[in-house]
């Protein structure tokens, strides 16, 4: 099968490619956001104890 | 507990200590992720490459194979949430609690998912992007129970007392879970009826079905993933003046 039928999905290509792009943006998001979120808090956390000192 | 194996209680005991749970899943982030890799690239490429197109609805059939595990993890999340809530209602485990939050916006986002690729796979099979049918209008309900559950703990300053109020929300809200499960066969609904859980044999070729297991265990870890992350987000905030906290940023 080459590319082109591929991503053409039997003309589907709209349907099918926006549902895993939102998914894709979605999943990515909920997995990213916390994590720089930690990282963000933990910086923020280390600068105050330096000050404290 | 003589019902829970000695090892097992310990390993709970442990699991249930902020530095512990902290320290723990830093160390299995690796492996969790090489798990989900290793059921996600050949799910999606079984469902998206080898998988045939249907008989009748062709290629956009292939959205099942994020839709289906979307809601079905909705449905799951929802009730590890429920479950969490509860044990922390009880008995004041401050770790269940955090699971419960923290699971939240991770079921939501699957509800979400669910309902928009639903919409993106009704629109060139039924013809509408949007009906107010039974299985559709109870799944919208569960994504605002989400989101009430999200809101509620924001609104409340005191996290422990967010936590208790909602549990409370989440655990009645488990009344929508068996309605959205049986939607399909108590009311006549617009939505197919179960393919794959049905008693006799699943309506489904193996060539099809496989990929979609595979995508269903590759979200459940991907929950499993995105939840303990965002529990050690959680985790830190509330325990920012704790002693291993200190501990842990004077070591790097």
């Amino acid at each position: 099968m080459d590319l082109q039928t591929f991503f053409a999905m039997g003309g589907y290509a709209f349907y099918v490619w926006t549902a895993y792009a939102i998914c894709l943006v979605v999943l990515l998001a909920n997995l990213i956001l916390p994590i720089a979120q930690r990282k963000k808090l933990l910086r923020e956390l280390a600068l105050k104890q330096k000050r404290q000192r | 507990m003589f019902l829970v194996p000695d090892f097992l209680g310990r390993f709970f005991h442990r699991m249930a200590s902020p530095p512990h749970f902290y320290a723990l899943t830093e160390k299995l982030m690796p492996w969790l992720t090489a798990l989900f890799l290793l059921f996600l690239l050949p799910g999606l490429y079984g469902g998206l490459v080898l998988a045939p197109p249907d008989y009748q609805q062709g290629d956009s059939y292939r959205i099942i194979y994020i839709h289906v595990p979307s809601a079905w993890m909705s449905l799951f999340i929802y009730m590890v949430m429920a479950t969490a809530g509860a044990i922390g209602l009880i008995w004041r485990i401050k770790l269940a609690e955090i699971v419960c939050i923290s699971s939240a916006s991770i079921g939501a986002g699957f509800t979400f998912i669910a309902l928009v690729t639903g919409s993106l796979w009704g629109k060139p099979m039924w013809g509408t992007w949007w009906v107010w049918d039974a299985r559709l209008t109870s799944e919208l309900i569960l994504l605002f129970l989400y989101l009430g559950v999200i809101g509620l703990y924001g609104a409340i300053d005191d996290k422990r007392t967010a936590s208790k109020a909602v549990a409370i929300l989440a655990l009645v809200g488990v009344v929508n879970i068996p309605i959205i499960h049986y939607s399909v066969e108590w009311w006549n609904t617009l939505h197919q009826g179960p393919t794959v859980t049905k008693m006799d044999k699943p309506s489904i070729h193996v060539s099809m079905l496989v990929p979609l297991l595979l995508m269903a265990v590759a979200f459940k870890l991907y929950y499993l993933i995105a939840m303990l992350q965002r529990a050690r987000l959680e985790l830190l905030q509330r325990e920012r003046g704790a002693q291993w906290v200190k501990a842990m940023l004077e070591d790097n």
